[in-house]
């Protein structure tokens, strides 16, 4: 019965999203209120109604109904209650409802926040969403059924995949989709505006906060991801350039791009149509990715089953929405007069430069991703696109761009002179060298690291400069904290994100020094590594609820003084005949001791012991990136747009001559 | 802005229009990989042989302890009087279970199929054609797998058709199934005999 | 569904990259450069990994065979070669510059280069005049507009 709910709510969405694309339409075209009016209610229609869907899937999932076939598939009546829920959208046709829940809430969220709006930008951009919802809940419906039935039902479940086993990735897809489907909020604005013709600083104002939530988000998402491979799946990598990794990573960049552009387009209203194509292009990079992972038209580790009617499906939407978006661009975009002009040397320049530089990487990404593919369909050249390639290509472009970063933000807007923004920053470069020379000095010469010492200290301090300039910390020390109290959180938070990416390439940089070791330990005997000292005292098996494990212990000493009991396991999945290695690993923020556990043999056991100096830094940097775009976003001028959108036009009347 | 009609209006809408000229480009490359992966004309995962058209590598492999069948050398591949069928296979690998009744077939119908028994231990590669029958006519060890990498096999079964000079013409990796033997082996071998 | 457990499984491969302690050349200074080159190789069985960072069975075979070959003094180059000549471009993690790759090679330069045109052409295009530094006036109403919600 709950299945069969749950397939009729999505019936229902779609007809709710389908009648809330043609009244948004007409009614912003024929500019009737009444038909607008209707609008957001439908929306509210279509979040209840994909709502429903998706709790009625939980629950099968929950009371593992061994008749919906996606239970059977990916369940078990033994799994954890956290992995039965999670297990909901570990797998394709959950997830892409999964996909499908995170618009429909953006379609809320539209609704619900966007009342301050034009009710014709409104009106069009929840039109524009709820064609979006349509085309995937049909996608659901036609291909991806959640709720097919199998009968006779199955005993119990297939069970989960012990990897996907686990808190950080439960967490990891719903936070990506927030933010790969957020960007579609912004290309609905985008489509919006150019339906209008207009883009103008109010248009600049509205789109940055979905900006800065998807960025955010997606931030979040592929941190969490990064940080799963890092500790599970046990040597330590963290980012391998995988086509799906790199998936995520597109409209990450796109998206950067885009809250950076928007601002531009918010204070001077310059690059408009540039801005407008960034929001399109964050989406139409989501979309790609989502095209890439469910086609089977890729060699990666994480792709899902590949069905060719799927992938036919998914790139009909790929079309009509990119492909869409694009044409109204190649055909509206010529109306928008761009206005606006701006020097070279100056805070917009800055923005310009960032923008350059980001999307030069994004292309680097982009065709080092699809380039095998097409080499291989167009030349029939079998080739392979890998992290070394990855490497060289995007660094000479990373380098510039870290090293703008930190000037940007002392530019003032308009027209600005470098020097004086240099002048601020002496001191800075001066520690970022002091940290570059120190590493060489400490570890001989390791370029790679050396520099990301340095890229790490001038990011690093340059937010804190950046911060106490604004606060007045050396003008005026003594009304410093209650500027710092009165400082708009926007200043906060891009202080915050810019800092964060430093204390990322921090983590990147320790990493790059990072040592491991391989031993094969008799219990008692013991292995020194980077001054610890790793002394194993023996091997037990253990219980988990649905697994069999061997859990070593192994002693860290340093000088002869116990520091840490690490208990690195081997889980064997009877059901789904897999061994997972579950790493221990003790953190002193410094270094991260991380040991896994290997082969059993010769009486021993071999243990691979690793010292990533820095570790957690990477992760925690991103957790700073996605609080600052947080904290941006809880400004009270992002929040509250409106009265002041009306405001601007007025600002600055010069440039719009 | 004045300066804007004076610019090259068609410059700017071409510009505009670049992104959805990429966009339907991406796209109809997309299309063409599904069909192909349809048709078996795509395909992510295949790894192309680096020694088609080429010699295949020196070597000398002995035959599996108990063998009757000669061993075989890579000067056995040279100056040959017809075609033949290099076979990487092993008893523990349950594709080459599914491809061994074509390889049976191609004895019948007198093609020389040479196997090379790949990381298998001799009793085991001999209990598996004692079992399910010999399709070899010479028969050779890799245990430690080291000539497999100088073919550039990457897994079992692999199979590489040799032609008279001496030349690899032809490589598959993955079972023979009776739809590969009809759409690609028999042509060929018919190609390479004449 | 059965396809995406199976590269699960292989995402679960290097789980298990944990090998032989005796595989390891003794010279740490090799070891570590035999490494570097490992991580230039694409483990052909498995997915988008290296030959260091999986534990297939070939990727076994592939890294011991480097070792070897640093072992015996030869170059990064001649090694790397000794494996191209036998699995082709595709077991390059850097894929070799050649007519078919000089696209993606130059990438970076072509895109930084367009972007840039861009960039020009805009600013060419409008030869307005330099704008002034915010007037006081203009300054007052700004912070006035960031001011009012």
């Amino acid at each position: 019965m709950i299945p069969e709910l749950g397939h009729f709510a999505l019936g229902l969405a779609l007809a709710l999203a389908l009648a809330m694309a043609g009244f948004g339409l007409v009614g912003a075209h024929r500019g009737q209120a009444r038909l607008m009016g209707l609008v957001p209610p439908l929306a509210m229609g279509v979040l209840l109604a994909v709502g429903a869907s998706f709790l009625c899937l939980v629950a099968s999932f929950v009371a593992n109904d061994t008749t919906v076939s996606a239970v059977v598939a990916n369940s078990h009546s033994l799994k954890p209650l956290l992995y039965k829920v999670s297990g909901t959208w570990g797998n394709h046709e959950g997830s892409m409802l999964l996909w499908v829940l995170i618009l429909a809430l953006c379609c809320g969220a539209v609704a619900g926040f966007g009342r301050n709006l034009p009710s014709a930008l409104q009106a069009r951009v929840l039109a524009v969403l709820g064609l979006i919802a349509a085309g995937f809940l049909a996608f659901i419906i036609g291909t991806s059924d959640p709720f097919k039935r199998v009968w006779p039902p199955a005993m119990d479940g297939n069970g989960l995949n012990p990897i996907l086993q686990d808190p950080g990735l439960a967490f990891h897809p719903p936070l990506l989709y927030l933010g790969y489907v957020g960007f579609a909020v912004t290309f609905a604005f985008a489509v919006a505006a150019l339906i209008e013709g207009r883009v103008d600083a109010a248009w600049g104002r509205w789109v940055r906060p979905w900006a800065l939530a998807a960025w955010s988000f997606l931030t979040l998402g592929i941190g969490l991801g990064s940080w799963w491979a890092y500790y599970e799946l046990g040597w330590g990598g963290y980012w391998f350039w995988d086509p799906v990794e790199n998936a995520s990573l597109l409209p990450w960049l796109a998206g950067c791009a885009l809250l950076h552009s928007a601002i531009v387009v918010e204070k001077r209203e310059a690059l408009k149509t540039w801005t407008v194509f960034l929001a399109l292009l964050a989406f139409a990079l989501s979309l790609l990715g989502t095209f890439l992972v469910r086609s089977g038209v890729l060699n990666s580790v994480h792709a899902f089953a590949s069905d060719p009617a799927r992938g036919v499906f998914i790139l009909g939407l790929l079309m009509l929405y990119v492909g869409g978006g694009f044409a109204l661009f190649a055909w509206r975009a010529q109306a928008m007069a761009p206005t606006g002009v701006f020097a070279p040397v100056s805070r917009e320049g800055a923005l310009v430069l960032n923008n350059l530089l980001l999307c030069s990487v994004a292309a680097v990404v982009l065709v080092g991703t699809l380039y095998p593919m097409f080499a291989d369909l167009v030349l029939g050249q079998k080739i392979s696109v890998g992290p070394p390639f990855f490497n060289t290509a995007t660094l000479p472009l990373a380098v510039p761009l870290v090293g703008a970063m930190a000037i940007g933000p002392f530019m003032p807007w308009k027209r600005a002179r470098l020097w004086p923004a240099l002048q601020k920053l002496w001191w800075v470069a001066l520690a970022a060298l002091a940290a570059a020379l120190l590493c060489l000095a400490l570890e001989g010469v390791r370029v790679g690291p050396a520099l990301g010492f340095f890229a790490a200290i001038w990011l690093i301090m340059g937010a804190k400069a950046d911060f106490a300039q604004r606060i007045g910390l050396f003008s005026r020390p003594r009304a410093a904290f209650g500027r710092a109290l009165a400082l708009p959180r926007a200043a906060w938070g891009s202080a915050m994100a810019h800092g964060g990416l430093g204390v990322t390439i921090l983590g990147l940089a320790g990493m790059g020094l990072a040592v491991d070791r391989l031993a094969l330990l008799k219990p008692g005997e013991s292995v020194e590594l980077a001054g610890y000292e790793y002394r194993l005292d023996g091997v037990v098996d253990a219980e988990g609820a649905n697994f069999a494990a061997r859990r070593a212990t192994v002693q860290v000493l340093r000088h002869g003084r116990a520091v840490v009991t690490l208990h690195p396991e081997k889980r064997s999945f009877a059901l789904a005949r897999m061994t997972t290695s579950e790493a221990a690993i003790h953190t002193t923020w410094l270094e991260d001791l991380y040991v896994v556990l290997g082969e059993e043999r010769e009486g021993g056991v071999v243990l691979r012991i690793h010292d990533n100096p820095l570790a957690p830094w990477i992760w925690l940097g991103a957790g700073l990136m996605a609080l600052g775009g947080g904290l941006s976003l809880s400004d009270r001028r992002t929040r509250v747009a409106a009265p002041a959108a009306k405001a601007t036009a007025l600002k600055n009347p010069a440039v719009q001559a | 802005m004045s300066d804007e009609t004076t610019a090259n209006p068609w410059r700017r809408r071409a510009l505009l229009g670049l992104p959805l000229l990429a966009a339907g480009g991406a796209g109809l490359g997309f299309w063409a990989m599904l069909r192909g992966l349809g048709t078996g004309s795509y395909d992510p995962h295949g790894v192309p042989s680096a020694l088609l058209g080429k010699a295949p590598p020196d070597f000398a492999l002995a035959a599996p302890a108990g063998s009757d069948l000669p061993a075989l050398t890579a000067a056995d591949l040279r100056g040959l009087q017809r075609p033949v069928l290099v076979n990487f296979f092993a008893s523990w690998c349950v594709p080459c279970v599914i491809e061994h009744p074509q390889l049976m077939t191609l004895k019948r119908q007198g093609v020389p199929v040479f196997g090379i028994a790949y990381k298998d231990k001799p009793a085991d590669a001999l209990g598996f054609l004692a079992r399910r029958g010999n399709p070899f006519t010479r028969l050779a060890a890799d245990e430690p797998g080291r000539v497999a990498i100088d073919w550039g096999v990457y897994g079992v079964p692999e199979s590489y058709l040799i032609d008279r000079q001496g030349l690899i013409r032809w490589r598959w990796a993955g079972p023979i199934t009776e739809d590969t033997m009809a759409a690609d082996l028999l042509p060929l071998l018919r190609r390479y005999s004449a | 569904m059965r396809r995406l457990l199976l590269a699960l499984l292989l995402v679960a491969g290097p789980a298990f990259a944990l090998s032989d302690p005796a595989e390891q050349l003794p010279d740490a200074a090799q070891e570590q450069r035999a490494r570097v080159l490992g991580r230039e190789l694409r483990c052909l069985v498995c997915q988008n990994q290296s030959i260091e960072d999986s534990d297939a069975e070939l990727a076994r075979d592939l890294r011991r065979i480097v070792r070897e070959q640093v072992a015996a003094g030869r170059s990064d180059t001649q090694v790397l070669d000794y494996l191209h000549a036998r699995y082709g471009d595709f077991v390059l993690l850097r894929p070799p510059f050649t007519a078919g790759t000089a696209l993606l090679w130059a990438t970076p330069v072509l895109a930084l280069g367009a972007g840039a045109l861009l960039v020009l052409g805009l600013r060419r295009r409008r030869a307005a005049p330099v704008p002034q530094a915010l007037t006081p006036a203009e300054q007052a109403r700004l912070a006035e507009l960031d001011r009012t919600p």
